[in-house]
């Protein structure tokens, strides 16, 4: 039995897009993090919530709607925290709710919850089409492309904005970017890990890469590596075990993040 | 020849006046010192040089050209700020940070030549949060040499920095000015430090008091002693 599930297309499609959107939400997620926008990822998929309901209601496939309303709310809220010097927490509040109360007011007027609204709160990797498989592998190839060409500057500008600028590199332009970008890859992981749980594939590996105390590509690298472990390991064991795989990723990943925390109390983490 | 034009520089926030018509000029080779107690205006004097503050009335020219129309000047330039804030366990080494300030990243050779000149290279691959202050302000002094640029700008750089790191700090300045060229213009508190260092001295109390050669101030007593007790006036004023 254990090497049969490996022989099944639906199969291979989940794991090809998991690995990418593992992948995608690590490089992403660390450059989140490092900025103290940890929770900005799951703002965006509550308010992707909206656009999925509004998907459903007006019959259009609902992660079309889902990018055009997340990508949208989350420029208006950044440029809203900016304009009016609102704090970055709060600011997340407002996106979170917003998007929720939205999603909640639509599903009302289009009759109440269906089984299509719980497969975007707790995701279906397992039901990805060949459609979007590629649409993943495209999408996370097309922004890992950009972070390679302008990894200096983001990295720049995240560790510290001001003397970002006195280089000459165009600050503002990279944060509108990078929440263009976060935007992009949260719905895209939507089908993963559903709405409700996509910050800790954000957030969860690259702390703990984090603690290993090494340098920047060598963190990333440490992420990725924890990212596609869990979703992979993820994906089979709730395959056997006949169990979600959103819920049994996240405990894997959490499981990592306690066994980095264990191994650093105990000593066995060099500082280097 | 002139490489720093300012003129007429004021700068008014919306309850305090920062900046009142300060004009100066900088030659390319002057070690420029500027002094002035705190409140002065020489962070506000710095942001504006550096187009961080935009909303200043006057001009500033750097190589002629207006820094309003182009912001080319900054590839010229290297800035160590008074104290670079970041988080502490941000995942990134000693070479990491000089790296960002690297321009053509095919010059890799130029981050190990720089961290060698400034003594170190030994810790290339630690985390910078990891380092001492002293340590940390010869990583970003690095990291603003990498590109070889033509100004080195410092905003009260030893602030919390330790006796012996400071002095090696000077030492290395000093030899930045003399043996290589480079054009400092350096904000400091130590009255001592700059007569020893700097040549140009201009002193800054939200006007500018005095620019000029650092001999002329310094062996006026009269000058110094005005500066003194205008600097202490402002000081009981904070207080």
């Amino acid at each position: 039995m254990s090497f049969e599930i490996l022989t099944y297309g639906f199969m291979h499609r989940a794991l090809i897009s998991g690995i990418a959107i593992a992948i995608l939400c690590s490089v992403v997620g660390l450059f989140l993090v490092l900025r103290r926008y940890s929770l900005f990822g799951d703002a965006i998929a509550h308010s992707s919530f909206g656009g999925i309901a509004l998907g459903l209601l007006a019959g259009v496939y609902p992660l079309w709607t889902a990018y055009g309303v997340s990508i949208v709310s989350a420029l208006i809220i950044t440029k809203i925290k900016d304009k009016y010097n609102i704090s970055g927490d709060a600011s997340i509040a407002v996106l979170l709710s917003s998007g929720i109360a939205a999603g909640l007011v639509i599903i009302g007027f289009s009759g109440g919850f269906t089984i299509d609204i719980f497969s975007f709160l707790f995701g279906s990797i397992l039901l990805v089409s060949v459609d979007d498989t590629v649409l993943i592998l495209s999408l996370t190839g097309a922004i890992l492309i950009i972070f390679l060409l302008l990894y200096r500057q983001i990295l720049y500008s995240t560790f510290n904005e001001e003397q970002a600028k006195v280089s000459g590199i165009a600050v503002e332009k990279i944060n509108y970017l990078i929440v263009f970008m976060a935007g992009i890859t949260v719905v895209t992981s939507i089908q993963l890990v559903g709405v409700l749980l996509i910050s800790a594939l954000f957030v969860i590996p690259n702390v703990t890469a984090i603690m290993y105390g090494r340098g920047f590509k060598q963190t990333a690298i440490i992420s990725m590596s924890f990212s596609v472990f869990s979703v992979v390991a993820g994906i089979l064991i709730s395959y056997i075990f006949d169990i979600t795989p959103a819920g049994t990723i996240v405990l894997l990943s959490i499981c990592l993040l306690a066994g980095t925390m264990g191994i650093k109390s105990a000593g066995l983490l060099s500082k280097n | 020849m002139s490489i720093v034009e300012i003129h007429n520089l004021t700068v008014q926030y919306p309850d305090v006046k920062a900046l009142d018509d300060v004009s100066f000029v900088v030659n390319s080779g002057d070690f420029l010192g500027i002094i002035g107690p705190n409140g002065a205006g020489k962070s506000t004097l710095f942001d504006s040089m550096l187009r961080l503050n935009t909303k200043y009335k006057g001009t500033i020219k750097f190589f002629g050209q207006d820094i309003r129309k182009s912001k080319e000047y900054l590839k010229e330039i290297g800035y160590v700020p008074q104290k670079p804030i970041f988080e502490k366990n941000f995942p990134v080494t000693v070479s990491d940070v000089v790296r960002m300030g690297l321009r053509n990243e095919s010059d890799e050779n130029k981050i190990d030549e720089i961290l060698q000149q400034l003594w170190i290279h030994e810790l290339r691959d630690r985390r910078i949060g990891e380092l001492s202050g002293g340590q940390q302000q010869r990583v970003f002094i690095a990291k603003a040499l990498v590109n070889n640029p033509k100004i080195l700008i410092l905003d009260e750089p030893v602030t919390g920095i330790d006796q012996q790191s400071i002095e090696l700090f000077y030492s290395i300045l000093r030899e930045l000015n003399s043996k290589q060229k480079i054009t400092i213009i350096w904000s400091s508190h130590d009255l001592d430090a700059v007569n020893q260092l700097a040549n140009h001295v201009a002193c800054l109390n939200k006007t500018l008091f005095f620019h000029g050669e650092s001999k002329k101030f310094f062996s006026n007593d009269e000058l110094v002693k005005q500066y003194s007790e205008a600097s202490m006036q402002e000081h009981m004023h904070h207080h």
